[in-house]
C-alpha cells in the first residue's frame, strides 16, 4: 500500500513536471477552465436574482451544495483522468504493456496523467464554498466539519469510480463513449442543485443507480440543518458519503473483471 | 464559387460519416435538456413574481438550445489546427482560391452538418413528447427561419476569426477558451438574456453573440414580435460583415509573417 502511494506520487511528479514545460499553456488552460465554470455559476446568480429561492433553498445554500459537488469532482478529475483516454490505449494495444508490470493496472492508469488545468474547477469550487460558508449561518460542530470533509473525499471516490466504470466499458467497445459523460458531467450538473427539485424517476437514477446524491444532497441537508421533503432520516444523511467509497470498491471489482477478459487488439 | 461549393460538400459528407458520434451526442443532449427543464421548472414553482418569460416559453427555449447546440462557435477546427501546427497550411496557400473564403466554407460545413444531424430528430421528439411548443405564429416561424440563417453566418464568421488567430498562437487553446466563455454567457445559452439585470442586457444586446441563440429563439416564441425581424436581421448581418472583415485582416497579417514548419 505504502509502496503504491509512493509510486503514484512519483507518477504524479513526472506528469506535473511535464506540464510545467508548457507553463504559459498551463496558465491559460487553467484560467479558461475557471472562466467557463465561472460563467456557468454566474448563470445561477442571475437566476437567483430573479427567483430568490429554489424550492426553499437560498442562493448561499445552493452555493454550498455546488461547492461540495464540484470539489469532489475536481479532485477526481485532476487525479484520475488517465482513465479517460483508456479507449485509445485499448485500441492501440498499449494496455498490454501495463499488464506486464507488477503493479495494479488501476493505479498505473490513474497515475498516467495528472491534469493540472482541472485545478481551475478546484479553485472556483473552493471560492464558492468559502463564500457560501461565510454567507450562511451554520452552527459548526466537529461532526458537521468531519461530515463536510468526508463528503468531499467520498465524492472524489465516487467520481473516480464512475471514471473507472467509463474506462471499463472500453474492454467491450474498444472506444470510450461520449455517452458516459451523461453520468459524470450530467451528474455534476444535476447534483449541484437539491435532488428534491427533480422528478422521481430522475431522482431515482442519481440516488439508487449512480448514488451521486449520497455525496451531495443528503449530507448537505445534515450540514445545513435543513428538513428533507423526501423524508430521509438524519443518521442516513451522516452515513450517506460512505456509499461513495463502497461504489468505488464495486467499480474496482468490475474493472478487475474487465481486465481478466481483456483480449489485446493485437496491433 | 464552384470550388467553395465543392469544399463545402466534401466536408459535409465527411462529417455525416460520424453517425455513432451523432447518436451519442443526441442522447447526451436529450438528457441535458431534461436536467435544464427540471431546474427551470423548479425555479418557476418557487416564485410567484412576474418573470420575463413563462415556464412554457422557457421549456421551448431550452429544447431549441439543445437542438441547435452544434451551431455554437465554442471550439476551433481541430483539423485546421493540425494543418497549421504541422506546416501543411503551406499547401492550403497553393490552392488557387481565396484562403479566407476556403476556411469560411470549411466552417460552414463544420457547423451545418452536425447541426442538421442533431436538430431534425431532436426537434421532432421535443415537439411530440417533451412539451416543446410550435412557433407562436406563421410569421414567427418565418422570422425564426430567417434569423437562423443569420445565426449561422455569425457563428461561422466568428469561428473563422478564432481559427485564424491560431496562426499566431499555434495551440489555439487560449483563443478557444475565450471564445467558449463569451459564447457560454453572452448567447443566452445558460440563461436567456431577458433574465439578466438591465445593465447587462444593454451590453448583451449590442454584442454579436445573442444573434446565435437569443434572437432567433425569442423570435420563435413571439417574445420578440415578428414585426421587429428586419432590425434583428440587420444586427446579425452587420456583425457578420464586421467579423468577416476582422477575420480577413487578421489572416492577411498572419500570412505576412507565416513561417511554415518542417521541410
Amino acid at each position: 500500500m505504502v509502496d503504491a502511494v509512493r509510486l503514484y506520487i512519483r507518477y504524479a511528479g513526472i506528469s506535473v513536471r511535464g506540464q510545467m514545460q508548457y507553463r504559459a499553456s498551463f496558465v491559460m488552460d487553467t484560467i479558461g477552465q475557471f472562466g467557463i465554470m465561472g460563467v456557468e455559476f454566474i448563470g445561477i446568480l442571475v437566476l437567483f436574482s430573479r427567483f430568490d429561492t429554489l424550492e426553499g433553498w437560498s442562493l448561499a445554500e445552493v452555493a454550498f451544495l455546488y461547492g461540495l459537488v464540484h470539489l469532489g469532482f475536481a479532485f477526481a478529475d485532476t487525479f484520475s483522468r488517465g482513465f479517460d483516454s483508456f479507449g485509445v490505449s485499448v485500441r492501440l494495444g498499449d494496455f498490454d504493456r501495463l499488464l506486464l508490470r507488477p503493479r495494479s493496472t488501476a493505479l498505473q492508469l490513474a497515475g498516467q496523467e495528472i491534469v493540472l488545468r482541472r485545478l481551475g474547477r478546484l479553485v472556483l469550487a473552493i471560492g464558492v464554498i468559502g463564500w457560501a460558508t461565510t454567507a450562511l449561518d451554520v452552527d459548526w460542530t466537529a461532526a458537521k466539519a468531519a461530515l463536510t470533509i468526508a463528503t468531499v473525499l467520498c465524492g472524489a471516490a465516487l467520481f473516480t469510480g464512475l471514471m473507472i466504470l467509463h474506462a471499463t466499458l472500453a474492454f467491450w467497445t474498444t472506444e470510450t463513449l461520449e455517452m458516459t459523460n451523461i453520468v459524470t458531467h450530467g451528474g455534476v450538473e444535476t447534483t449541484q442543485f437539491p435532488l428534491s427539485i427533480y422528478r422521481p424517476w430522475f431522482r431515482g437514477i442519481f440516488t439508487f443507480v449512480f448514488p451521486l446524491g449520497a455525496v451531495s444532497y443528503f449530507p448537505a441537508l445534515a450540514i445545513l440543518g435543513k428538513a428533507d421533503p423526501l423524508g430521509s432520516p438524519l443518521w442516513f444523511q451522516y452515513a450517506a458519503p460512505l456509499i461513495g467509497l463502497v461504489f468505488l470498491l464495486m467499480c474496482l471489482r468490475v474493472w478487475g473483471f474487465g481486465v481478466r477478459r481483456y483480449m489485446s487488439t493485437g496491433s | 464559387m464552384r470550388a467553395y461549393g465543392a469544399v463545402l460538400s466534401a466536408n459535409f459528407r465527411t462529417l455525416l460519416q460520424y453517425r455513432a458520434a451523432a447518436i451519442a451526442g443526441f442522447t447526451t443532449q436529450i438528457f441535458w435538456g431534461f436536467i435544464r427543464v427540471m431546474i427551470f421548472e423548479a425555479f418557476f414553482r418557487s416564485s410567484t413574481a412576474a418573470q420575463p418569460m413563462t415556464v412554457d416559453e422557457m421549456v421551448t427555449y431550452i429544447w431549441l438550445g439543445q437542438a441547435f447546440i452544434m451551431l455554437l462557435p465554442w471550439n476551433v477546427d481541430r483539423e485546421l489546427h493540425n494543418l497549421i501546427r504541422s506546416g501543411q497550411v503551406g499547401y492550403e496557400l497553393l490552392r488557387p482560391v481565396d484562403l479566407y473564403n476556403l476556411w469560411l466554407s470549411r466552417a460552414l460545413a463544420f457547423r451545418t452538418a452536425p447541426t442538421l444531424l442533431r436538430a431534425v430528430p431532436l426537434l421532432t421528439l421535443a415537439l411530440l413528447f417533451f412539451g416543446m411548443g410550435l412557433p407562436e405564429s406563421p410569421e414567427a416561424g418565418l422570422a425564426f427561419a430567417l434569423s437562423m440563417v443569420g445565426a449561422l453566418l455569425i457563428s461561422c464568421s466568428f469561428t473563422t476569426l478564432v481559427n485564424v488567430t491560431m496562426m499566431w498562437t499555434i495551440s489555439g487553446q487560449g483563443a478557444a477558451n475565450m471564445a467558449g466563455i463569451a459564447v457560454t454567457i453572452f448567447t443566452g445559452m445558460v440563461v436567456p438574456i431577458p433574465f439578466f439585470p438591465e445593465w447587462a442586457q444593454t451590453v448583451m444586446e449590442v454584442l454579436p453573440f445573442r444573434g446565435i441563440v437569443d434572437t432567433p429563439y425569442r423570435l420563435y416564441l413571439g417574445h420578440i414580435p415578428a414585426s421587429e425581424t428586419l432590425f434583428h436581421l440587420g444586427h446579425q448581418l452587420a456583425w457578420t460583415v464586421v467579423l468577416v472583415l476582422a477575420g480577413r485582416w487578421v489572416l492577411s497579417r498572419g500570412l505576412r509573417r507565416l513561417v511554415v514548419q518542417g521541410g
